[in-house]
């Protein structure tokens, strides 16, 4: 036995040694990091882009947003982390679209990459399109678009409100300074007094009744639910085309959810808007969206009406997600559960990511990645069962079954 | 002489018993010349679980839920009111005499990033206590952390990793095991899964459920998501502003509501159904602060069936059916 052995690591007995790494492969990763986001970054803060490199045609004009096979990558030291991975959905005008998935799916950063918001050096738009129809009847792409255009957009046209109402508003400044910036950075010829109007008429439509007390208060002087009230009507300010709501409903409490779902929805048909919604809560889901999508490490794997994903939904992950929700009219005794977790975002396998959580999992679903199948003109869902090869091993198991219990 | 019996039978049923439990929380300590302000977390509580049975314990944030569920622990002290455990005060018994009764008694905390010692490995996590309370011989001590691992569900291999190479559910999984490990009689949890997943969350209900048949522990279950409360627990109470409003079985409390923030709370919890929209019962406004309650019942400036006798004298918790008691003006005769 050497002097030294007692301080080298335990060899553990079954412990997956490939999740870490060497020293030296993570300066490797690095170096290659630093080149790639060298070139995005190049792209980003070109000067002088002209106008006619981000405009693009809407594929269909009822729609304000497209999203068109969008990837957002981070690139961190211990490898590419493909967060949205192909992601092809849209936004139609005045409805509410919900996104659900569990956390780390990447609904939050699909949404994130609609607002130029992604945490940049690490995280970068790799490729896709996100096209905008704008209020002046252009179009644009947003992952083409330069920062200073983007300005004009973002919390304009576009507005985003936040899970937590608590991090979010700044602590140090009172309610109506916070709100007035809004008006005063995105509407031309707007005065202090026209601001504090427009606040004040805001506060007025998200159900403060003390909206001038409000007005001068800090946000730590309110409750959860009054902040994010604050917050829709910060984000309605400027009457927005489009509103992200991300989680908006996670950090509260039941009875105040009933109250700013019910708000939103009032919102949304007063100033005749859309509503991107993103939660993980299947019951938010139902309650106010027109379409789901449903997302699982970073791809969508279901999409459609959000009665046709409620009444008959196709993926195992929608199925199981429902059936693991408690308070349904279950008699069994336990709870179905999903096995395992989500993968490691990092070197995603090339096939099904939901293979080896899937109680019908084949031998195809671990061979490739599922196409896209379409049910109706809305409802699209990403699984071997429906199709080809699965569908046949499918068959034929139904087939076996039903020859068994005539057996017997 | 039957009738004496017969209590004491009741009495040994339950393994914990709260008598009026107040636990006020001064404002400021020095009030000289001022009356003393109050912070009324819990305001005369009283309830009782039965051994090998949930209950489930909900509310609004800052209706003093977890609160109760700390003061039972003298994790925080009493100020009035009894806590009787396996037929001792708890609020009585000297620093000695509680620390020899921890392990029975074991808490699962809300979020499983913050609970776990980031520079403990997972074995030691969970064997601590252990070692310090003697549960088993030291011979047998790593051969009986494994046991517990691998009843929580946790590989035998994560003994020496750390608990910031967990995701959520895992971590949870490790709080649980902490707590088992003790072999505890009576087990609350405050809020185990709100930080979870979904389908995790189904994972860890379906572990708490299991290990309570297995070993029979008696859960206090605190959380603010109904659906998950009545999954779990057989006997539910309803916390609002620091009182109990309503108190009685799972079943009667989920078909026949009767305090009117039961029935609202019920409503909020949205269905996973898309045709059942928008018949619900909205609760204005916010929870009033618990410095200056409204005047008789709290519910009162939130209630929309408020009367004036609500806001002259405080309703006091009454049985109507068999265990199912209510604070509500709207039932009583007087």
């Amino acid at each position: 036995m050497g002097l030294f052995d007692r301080f080298k690591t335990k060899k553990i007995e079954g412990v997956d040694d490939t999740m870490y790494l060497t020293l030296r492969e993570e300066r490797r990763i690095t170096k290659e990091n630093t080149k790639i986001i060298k070139e995005f970054e190049r792209q980003k803060n070109r000067k002088h882009v002209t106008e006619a490199e981000y405009l693009t045609q809407m594929r269909d004009p009822s729609n304000v947003v497209e999203f068109d096979n969008l990837h957002t990558y981070f690139f961190t030291e211990v490898g590419t982390v493909k967060a949205v991975n192909g992601v092809s959905f849209d936004i139609p005008q005045g409805k509410i679209v919900g996104v659900v998935g569990e956390s780390g799916c990447g609904k939050s950063v699909t949404s994130l990459s609609l607002m130029q918001l992604v945490q940049a050096p690490q995280g970068q738009i790799a490729d896709g399109s996100i096209r905008y129809q704008a209020g002046n009847g252009k179009c644009y792409d947003i992952t083409k678009m330069p920062k200073d255009q983007m300005l004009k957009i973002r919390g304009k046209e576009i507005a985003m409100i936040f899970q937590e109402p608590m991090t979010s508003l700044n602590p140090v400044f009172r309610i109506g300074e916070q709100m007035d910036e809004v008006v005063l950075l995105h509407v031309e010829g707007a005065t202090a007094e026209s601001a504090k109007a427009r606040s004040i008429e805001m506060l007025n439509l998200v159900g403060i009744a003390d909206e001038e007390k409000i007005y001068k208060n800090y946000p730590h002087e309110l409750s959860g639910g009054m902040r994010q009230r604050v917050m829709i009507a910060m984000a309605l300010a400027c009457d927005p085309r489009l509103i992200i709501a991300d989680e908006p409903t996670t950090a509260l409490d039941v009875t105040i959810q009933a109250q700013i779902l019910e708000l939103l929805r009032n919102v949304k048909d007063k100033i005749n808007g859309s509503i991107m919604l993103i939660t993980h809560d299947l019951g938010v889901i139902a309650e106010m969206a027109d379409n789901v999508v449903v997302m699982y490490a970073g791809r969508i794997i279901e999409q459609g009406t959000v009665h046709e994903i409620f009444k008959e939904p196709k993926h195992p992950y929608t199925i199981g997600l429902m059936k693991s929700k408690p308070g349904g009219k279950l008699k069994e005794d336990r709870l179905y559960s999903i096995k395992g977790q989500v993968p490691n975002p990092i070197n995603m396998p090339d096939f099904c990511y939901f293979c080896n959580r899937c109680d019908h999992a084949m031998n195809i679903c671990s061979k490739e990645y599922p196409n896209m199948v379409k049910f109706s003109p809305d409802h699209l869902t990403a699984c071997h069962l429906y199709y080809g090869e699965g569908l046949q091993e499918q068959n034929q198991k139904r087939m076996q079954n039903n020859q068994s219990e005539g057996k017997e | 002489m039957a009738i004496e019996l017969m209590n004491q039978n009741t009495s040994t049923e339950n393994i914990l018993e709260v008598h009026n439990l107040k636990k006020y929380y001064p404002l400021s300590k020095f009030s000289i010349g001022k009356r003393k302000a109050y912070v009324k977390a819990v305001d005369d509580v009283s309830f009782n679980i039965r051994k090998g049975t949930t209950m489930g314990l909900v509310g609004e944030s800052g209706c003093g839920k977890t609160t109760v569920g700390r003061t039972i622990l003298r994790l925080h002290d009493v100020t009035s009111g009894k806590v009787i455990f396996n037929g001792m005060d708890l609020s009585k018994v000297s620093s000695g005499q509680l620390r020899k009764m921890r392990p029975q008694m074991q808490m699962i905390f809300q979020d499983p990033y913050s609970s776990l010692s980031p520079r403990l490995p997972i074995g030691e996590i969970i064997g601590e206590a252990v070692k310090e309370h003697k549960i088993v011989p030291k011979s047998k001590y790593r051969s009986y952390i494994l046991k517990v691992m691998q009843d929580c569900g946790l590989q035998p291999q994560y003994f020496y990793r750390y608990p910031h190479e967990f995701s959520g559910g895992q971590r949870q999984r490790i709080s649980i095991a902490r707590a088992v490990a003790l072999k505890p009689k009576f087990i609350i949890c405050d809020e185990p899964l709100s930080a979870l997943d979904v389908s995790i969350q189904a994972q860890i209900i379906n572990l708490m459920k299991d290990l309570q048949e297995q070993y029979g522990y008696t859960y206090l279950f605190i959380s603010h998501d109904l659906s998950v409360v009545e999954y779990l627990s057989d006997t539910i109470g309803v916390m609002y502003l620091g009182s109990m409003v309503e108190i009685g079985k799972k079943k009667k409390i989920f078909s026949n509501p009767m305090h009117p923030y039961t029935k609202a709370l019920l409503s909020a919890v949205p269905k996973s159904n898309p045709d059942e929209k928008m018949n619900r019962i909205i609760l204005e406004g916010d929870i009033p602060s618990p410095i200056k309650p409204p005047s008789g019942c709290k519910f009162r400036t939130r209630c929309q069936y408020a009367m004036p006798v609500c806001a002259e004298k405080a309703p006091i918790l009454k049985e109507y059916e068999d265990g199912h008691k209510t604070a509500c003006h709207l039932y009583s005769q007087d």
